[in-house]
């Protein structure tokens, strides 16, 4: 038999390693806005990426999302919330900004 | 008598604000109206602790209610709660109609500020304290015996939703006896709920009891969403869970997607009024719009959250007192899954008229519209189950009916209403108050009835009297049609909603109708508590305990009513839909198990009390600026969290000899009683036994 512990060492080091991921993607977040280096759209580009990586490291690291069999479920819950999430969000862009181009 | 009492101990609370000293020093009708209905509350509460006091109660209630996390009491709670909630609004809907009927060219009995917080108060608590309550208790109660589990997935998460749902409703109570309401409406649209026009401490009641409520649903919504992906029994896949249980799940998967925007909206109001901030504030560039957004992305999803659970509930009605399996099952469970996805496309609706382009309202109209697509699929559905059944007219059934005809209509006028331009015409009448109430009347209130009827002997062990049941019921459609059918017409004739005194005589013959319709509808409700107190004191007659009075067809009807704690002696196994039918006609139900085994159940907790108790109290704080209270609140609800992970110790030990005995003494009890046929099933001969037609 394995060490009875390594289920648990495996699993501190999963959670060491997402940890290190998400606080470093949102210092990199951070830093591109306090020391500007690229115009505005080039930095907004890179804030939502690094946002995105965030996104999949919470959901790997944290949530043990992968693509393996045993999670199919769980992906197509998530894929049915980021459906739902879109049509909130785009809908609520395309209105407002209606609403704004009919004010100026 | 004017100023703070105290400002650093009480905020803002004045003398004034107590409806007693304001009809002491001003006795108008209208101030006897609120300090009448304040001593209601007062008294009411006196009584009942008193009473609880005289009955030597508490530790009961303590004990097995108060600190439960059984789904089963949790759920029997909400759904007190909820009646409880009911009765006020419905008095308040009830007040308005009066006001209407003698405000015509005169001044009525209420004031016009008085009328805004009828109106605000009504609203607010049919959605979120009647409405709300009443579906998540159905839910607790039936889903998790319908798929086979012994409880939800976090029991005490689920205590901590009602409690905070419980607090809310105090501050709604709360809100009569000190100081006053929201005149905004149960929308609460800023600016007008902004510091600017509204400078009292209605809205902050408003918001605190919304928020609270909000928390609560969503978490229900998470705890019933993972229950039904995770704990169903062997062989229970999801195209076998009964149709109740699809409601649920689309339901819950409403709540989580639509209460966090309403959440953000109330939250984002609060930093307006408390911190200055200018989200939806009419200078410095804040924009009321945002929040009409938030409000509608959750007040549509919000309606089917209603309506789907009553939709399951009739589902399982029809198909049971039909003696048919449900007519299109595949069918049904797409159109519900449609319906849920689709609310998420239409929230425009609500707000045609503020000011978007012509196109966009099209687009809106149209999906809309076609909604009415898979909930007629629903209605064809359920005709076909009755088809050729065995259909018997009990109370549920009666109920089921009554919403078909009555959904249809209000389903008609709710196309009327997508289409942009004839919105332009009648939108803010009358017309539209008509419309949601011949939605939500039938859709949620009858549904939910219908289930309290049909779920009542599982709870109790008893069912509920027939005559007064079909009497209640005739007195909510024919009261509904009277109330409601009139307004119409008002609205087409343009009276605006929300309207304190009317001066269009022509108005009146359809006003004194409406009220007279009002006031049938306070008969109804009177008899439901005539019917429920009339059966408490026939329960000797009319006990069930074998445990299943109309020859059902879920898991639910498999045990003893009332169940156990743990539900099931030994979890089941299924092999179809309608799994307990199927085994009686098979004749291998209630085969007795080959062996008991120890079960493990969840402690009783303090800690959702606490955390109601905790919440409510700093919402109060924070209405009347107790800061020292409010800062109070906050640190005990952190404290109580925190405290509640050190304990390791959460479950307890019912021994295999204890289930065994238990479920032998009920095995007697079901093979002492007399198999009855359907005709007999609402005679005292109907001991909970069905008989199976060979
Ligand atoms: C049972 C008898 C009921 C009566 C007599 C009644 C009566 C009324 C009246 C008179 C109004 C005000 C109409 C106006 O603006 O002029 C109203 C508004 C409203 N009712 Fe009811 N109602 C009843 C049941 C319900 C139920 C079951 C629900 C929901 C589950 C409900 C939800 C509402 C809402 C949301 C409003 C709008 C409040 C606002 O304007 O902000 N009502 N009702
Ligand atoms: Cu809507």
């Amino acid at each position: 038999m394995s060490d009875p512990n390594q289920g648990e060492k495996d699993d501190v080091r999963g959670y060491v390693a997402g940890y290190a991921l998400a606080l470093a993607l949102t210092c990199a977040a951070f830093a591109v806005v306090r020391w500007p280096s690229f115009n505005r759209i080039t930095t907004l580009a890179i804030v939502f990426t690094l946002g995105f990586a965030q996104a999949i490291v919470h959901f790997r690291y944290f949530l043990h999302i992968t693509l393996a069999k045993s999670a199919r479920d769980d992906l197509w819950l998530i894929l049915f919330s980021v459906l739902i999430i879109v049509l909130m969000v785009s809908g609520s862009l395309v209105i407002l900004m209606n609403l704004r181009a009919r004010m100026m | 008598m004017n100023g703070a009492i105290s400002p650093t101990i009480l905020g803002r609370l004045e003398w004034l604000s107590l409806p007693f000293v304001r009809a002491w020093q001003n006795p108008t009708p209208d101030e006897l109206i609120g300090a009448g209905a304040a001593t209601i509350v007062v008294v009411g509460m006196a009584g009942t602790i008193a009473l609880i006091t005289a009955l030597g109660k508490w530790r009961y209630l303590w004990r097995d209610w108060f600190t439960s996390v059984d789904h089963k009491k949790i759920g029997i709670m909400y759904v007190v709660l909820a009646f409880v909630m009911m009765s006020r609004a419905v008095v308040e809907g009830v007040l308005m109609r009066m006001q209407q009927a003698t405000a015509i060219n005169a001044p009525g009995i209420v004031e016009p500020d008085h009328f805004a917080q009828l109106f605000s108060t009504h609203g607010s608590i049919m959605i979120f304290f009647m409405a709300m309550p009443f579906l998540t208790g159905m839910i607790n109660y039936v889903m998790p015996l319908q798929i086979g589990s012994r409880d939800v997935a976090f029991p005490l998460l689920n205590s901590i939703s009602l409690w905070l749902t419980g607090g809310a409703a105090g501050l709604m109570m709360v809100s009569l006896v000190i100081g006053q309401f929201s005149t905004g409406g149960w929308s609460g649209y800023p600016p007008y709920t902004e510091l600017e026009f509204s400078p009292d401490v209605g809205p902050d009641y408003w918001i605190w009891a919304v928020t609270l409520g909000s928390i609560g649903s969503t978490l229900s919504g998470l705890n019933f969403a993972v229950t039904i992906y995770k704990m169903r029994c062997a062989g229970m896949t999801m195209m076998r869970m009964p149709l109740f249980c699809w409601t649920t799940l689309c339901t819950s998967i409403l709540m989580i997607f639509a209460m966090p925007p309403l959440t953000v909206a109330t939250a984002m109001l609060a930093l307006d009024r408390y911190l200055g901030f200018h989200f939806f504030t009419n200078d410095l560039g804040g924009n009321m719009m945002n929040y009409a957004n938030l409000f509608w992305l959750f007040g549509h999803p919000e309606v089917y959250i209603l309506i789907l659970p009553a939709f399951g509930v009739y589902s399982e009605v029809v198909s049971t007192f039909s003696s048919k399996e449900l007519y299109g099952y595949r069918s049904m469970v797409i159109a519900t899954m449609s319906i849920a996805v689709m609310s998420f496309t239409v929230w425009l609706h609500h707000f045609f008229t503020m000011g978007q382009s012509a196109s966009i309202n099209a687009a809106f109209g149209i999906a809309t519209m076609a909604i009415g697509v898979p909930t007629g699929v629903k209605i064809y559905d359920w005709i076909w189950t009755m088809f050729m059944g065995q259909v018997r007219f009990t109370v549920p059934m009666l109920y089921s009916l009554a919403f078909m005809m009555t959904f249809v209509l209000g389903g008609l006028t709710g196309i009327i209403l997508a289409f942009p331009p004839l919105d332009y015409l009648v939108h803010n009448t009358l017309f539209l108050v008509a419309h949601f109430h011949n939605m939500l009347i039938p859709g949620l209130l009858y549904g939910m009835l219908a289930g309290y009827h049909y779920w009542f002997p599982k709870a109790f062990g008893f069912r509920l009297n027939e005559k007064w049941g079909q009497l209640a019921f005739g007195c909510w459609v024919v009261g509904f049609y009277l109330a409601f059918m009139p307004l119409y017409v008002l609205g087409a004739a343009g009276m605006a909603r929300r309207t304190a005194e009317i001066f269009e005589p022509a108005f009146r013959p359809w006003l004194y109708v409406a009220g007279i319709g009002a006031l049938i509808l306070l008969a109804a409700l009177v008899a439901l508590f005539v019917q429920l107190w009339v059966s408490i004191r026939e329960r000797e007659a009319n006990r069930v305990d074998a445990g299943d009075p109309w020859d059902g067809r879920g898991l639910e009807w498999s045990i003893a009513g009332p169940p156990p704690e743990y539900n099931f002696a030994v979890l089941p196994t299924v092999s179809g839909g309608d799994p307990f039918y199927t085994s009686k006609r098979n004749g291998d139900a209630y085969l007795p198990p080959e062996r008991y085994e120890n079960i493990e159940v969840p402690k009783n907790s303090v800690v959702g009390p606490l955390l109601g108790v905790f919440s409510a109290a700093t919402g109060f704080a924070l209405v009347w600026h107790m800061w020292w209270l409010a800062i109070l609140g906050m640190l005990a609800i952190i404290i109580t969290v925190i405290a509640r992970s050190f304990i390791r110790d959460t479950h307890r030990i019912v021994s295999a000899t204890e289930v065994e005995r238990v479920d032998l003494a009920w095995r007697d009890k079901l093979f002492a009683s007399r198999s009855i046929s359907r005709e007999m099933e609402t005679t005292s001969a109907n001991q909970g036994f069905a008989e199976v037609a060979a």
